[in-house]
């Protein structure tokens, strides 16, 4: 028996053409793209056969930024100009990086909505904006490989990232012109591609340490369902911070003093990187650094050195493992296997301490830089509409618990974390005053009891609460979680039905009007221009809804709708088809609304049909089987 | 346009209205379900139908929260019947009870200064899963199928089986504070 869909996804165009999507690995050290071509999914190098793209981004005085290996390479001579581990900025306000200090060796100056800016010979440019100059270039390497435009990608971003750090890595894609189809966890998609190509059922935990951040999640395989059943890590933990380590010593041994500026520190920190992975495959290692003074200074690093250095590293890397462990209900023992992904999973060590945990050797024999990006090709693939009888589901969870802010600075959970998504949860407010017609609400992220020590993501504010006396408004907020991890908000009164605007005010990101006018900016398109970008969106989505009703309609119209009801229907559907055809994407949108309006009880009715069906056949099936 | 709020969680899974319920059958039919309704399945689709499967999905995983934990479960039947609970604390007079809270609340007191203390957490823990599940049990001989001849005898189960839950996750966050004192 077929499950129905409403829609073939995507299908408004060409039914059968395949449409080129793409996984990208938008990582801290390196980034990747992948797709699928011709049932198998993998990497795509640049024209010299290289798939790893350093996430390096150097500015200029003239012309564009260049971004890689190029970059990479004038990095320790530019070091204001040459932006590296740039995700670690992402999501994050001045706060945040004064703490970090002397690790992120920029020239920051504060930008609006409290989100610092790099200041570089080009002008001054965002987190955002430099992450985006890396997609561009995977965008541009993947439509040459794969032949034409890209319908749609799936950007991977750290499990345990919260709301302000996906919200930036989805904008940082539309900055790059993405259509961006889902945010994916990286421990999920390393699960997919692991999971798909050993064809695996069972509990499996991946282990991801990063360039600048660690995951660990768990996940229950079984037919086709990646089920997440707990996620923890830290999203500042990873081989940056090791090669911090390493430097740090190197200081000590050379005499090098703290304060000793940008260029010492970037040669430092390649000093470091360079012994770190020497000593992966060596015993020990010499290592030279030269001083900016001038003279050289030369050492030897052991190995048992080195493990000293990064113990109490991994320490903390076991923390969120034990709480991955406790939150999904097992134990150690429980997981039948651990796959390691990230480039500092190369370690020994790391791979020593990790096997003593889980009391299993860590698999290793998957490219722990290419699987991510993997993952994402395959859900990408999926996503496009490529393959729509594939029964391949990814149920994912919101790592952190959703709080608000109550009385005496102190937080009430709404959604508790590794709560499957998407989710909901409604809480009723009521005014304190007379006539009150606004209402401020503070969403945090976190685990404590005190708002001041969980992370603030927001700023929501009710407004247009229709005036009562105090305490008789009901007002029913409804608090969203998508698929991507993202928090909408709804807030509705109930007495007189009227639904509440709401303005958001992200704590560490850019409200939808700066990215509006951002995009417009970089885009350098004139105001005309803007006008037929929006013409286009609307009728593309215009498409999509009457092709959607088409389908529908000569499928079941006739069994589920009345005349009456139909003709309704499909009189809003020709107004419809006649505005898309203008040039007034206002006339557009309205029809639209008009559509959904009138289709709107046939479409939940068709969804609540496919639902009872799929249930019902299991009657059906139950009773034959016992006969 | 709201999603079908007016089936009950068991007529979305398709599973008779009692207490006792085969998990097996219940993931096997929320990985179904949830195969026709998640988002991504409708990535391409037109925003409503995007909205719709979003709601439908987050409904279709309250449920399965729901159902799944015989603590939300036992109450949800009692609510689908007609019970209403009071929000005010509920007390008990069962003696028993009451003695094992003070018991358990020693214990956990007491487990910084012991000798072993993760060894003596991890009995307690032990321990209170063992009171839950006795608990749910007796909820369990409170139904006859779906139906509740005495609710509030239940309701009264429910309260204990939360004062459970509340000390075990006290009890875990207490062990992950040591894990990582002592680590």
């Amino acid at each position: 028996m077929a499950l129905l869909q409403i829609t073939e996804p995507g299908e408004f165009t060409a039914p059968h053409a395949h449409r080129l999507a793409a996984g990208i690995d938008l990582g801290t050290t390196n980034s990747l793209v992948a797709s699928v071509r011709s049932g198998v999914a993998d990497t795509l190098p640049d024209a010299d056969g290289r798939h790893l793209l350093p996430s390096v981004v150097r500015y200029l005085e003239t012309g564009g930024p260049v971004v890689g290996e190029e970059a990479l390479a004038a990095a320790t001579e530019d070091p204001l100009n040459t932006i590296a581990s740039v995700k670690r900025l992402m999501g994050r306000g001045v706060e945040d990086v004064r703490r970090l200090g002397t690790q992120l060796p920029y020239d920051f100056v504060p930008g609006s909505s409290a989100m610092p800016l790099l200041h570089t010979v080009a002008g001054d440019v965002s987190p955002v904006e430099v992450s985006a100059e890396i997609l561009r270039v995977l965008k541009t390497r993947a439509e040459e490989t794969l032949g034409g435009e890209l319908q749609g990608v799936v950007i991977t971003v750290p499990a345990y990232f919260d709301e302000a750090q996906r919200q930036a890595t989805k904008d940082a894609g539309r900055f790059a012109g993405l259509n961006v189809l889902r945010l994916l966890n990286e421990p999920t998609a390393a699960a997919v591609a692991y999971g798909l190509d050993k064809g695996s059922e069972g509990v499996i935990a991946i282990f991801d340490l990063g360039g600048g951040t660690f995951d660990i999640s768990i996940l229950r395989l079984n037919r086709g369902v990646f089920e997440v059943m707990a996620t923890a890590g830290d999203s500042s933990l990873g081989g940056d911070d090791i090669d911090r380590l390493v430097a740090h010593w190197i200081m000590q041994e050379a005499g090098i003093a703290d304060d000793a500026g940008h260029v010492q520190m970037r040669r430092l920190m390649h000093v470091a990187r360079t012994a770190k992975e020497a000593l992966t495959d060596q015993p020990a290692v010499e290592v030279k650094l030269e001083r900016i003074a001038g003279t050289t200074w030369q050492g030897e690093l052991t190995r048992a050195r080195f493990e000293e250095l990064i113990e109490p590293l991994l320490q903390k890397t076991l923390s969120p493992c034990r709480r991955t462990l406790r939150d999904a209900g097992i134990r150690a023992a429980d997981v039948e296997a651990v796959v390691m992904v990230g480039g500092s999973t190369r370690i020994p060590l790391v791979r020593q301490r990790v096997g003593e945990f889980f009391g299993r050797e860590p698999l290793v024999d998957i490219d722990p830089d290419r699987v991510v990006a993997v993952g994402a090709a395959i859900q990408a693939d999926i996503l496009a509409g490529n393959k729509p009888d594939d029964e391949m589901l990814l149920l994912d969870v919101i790592p952190l618990s959703l709080g608000l802010e109550t009385m005496g600075g102190l937080t009430e959970k709404i959604i508790p974390r590794n709560s499957t998504i998407p989710t909901a949860r409604a809480q009723e407010f009521t005014t304190f005053k007379d006539g009150q017609t606004a209402m401020s609400l503070h969403v945090v992220q976190g685990e404590r009891e005190l708002v001041s020590d969980c992370r603030s993501l927001a700023r929501f504010e009710l407004r247009d609460i229709p005036p009562m006396v105090a305490g008789a408004a009901r007002i029913r907020v409804t608090f969203q979680v998508d698929a991507d991890g993202l928090l909408n908000v709804a807030a509705e009164e109930k007495m007189t039905g009227a639904r509440s605007s709401i303005v958001v005010k992200p704590s560490y990101g850019l409200s939808d009007t700066e990215i509006e006018r951002m995009l417009g900016d970089s885009l350098s398109h004139a105001r005309e221009d803007m006008e037929l970008r929006r013409l286009r969106e609307e009728q593309v989505e215009a498409d999509r809804v009457l092709e959607a009703l088409r389908a529908a309609l000569t499928e079941d119209g006739d069994r589920i709708l009345s005349a009456g009801e139909r003709e309704v229907i499909e009189a809003a559907a020709r107004e419809l088809a006649a505005a898309r055809d203008g040039a007034d994407y206002r006339a557009i949108k309205a029809g639209i609304g008009t559509v959904e309006q009138a289709s709107s009880e046939y479409v939940a009715r068709r969804m609540n049909e496919n639902i009872r069906k799929a249930m019902a056949g299991h009657r059906v099936d139950e009773f034959k089987s016992s006969s | 346009m709201a999603a079908d709020l007016s089936s009950s969680y068991f007529q979305l899974f398709g599973l008779p209205r009692t207490f006792g319920i085969d998990a097996a059958q219940l993931d096997s039919r929320y990985r179904e379900l949830q195969r026709i309704v998640h988002p991504d399945r409708y990535v391409n689709a037109s925003d409503q139908e995007r909205r719709l499967a979003m709601q439908q999905a987050t409904r279709i995983n309250e449920g399965y929260q729901t159902l799944k934990d015989p603590l939300k479960r036992g109450r949800y039947l009692l609510e689908l019947g007609g019970f209403v609970f009071s929000d005010q604390h509920h007390t008990t007079r069962d003696p028993e009870f009451l003695m094992r809270q003070m018991e358990l609340r020693e214990a956990l007191g007491a487990v910084r200064t012991a000798g072993d203390p993760l060894a003596v957490l991890a009995g307690l823990i032990d321990g209170i899963a063992d009171d839950f599940a006795a608990l749910a049990v007796e909820l369990q001989s409170r139904f006859t199928g779906g139906d509740c001849s005495d609710p509030q005898a239940a309701a009264d189960t429910l309260m204990k089986m939360q004062f459970f839950r509340r000390l075990q996750e006290e009890a875990q966050e207490l062990e992950a504070a040591l894990e990582d004192e002592l680590a």
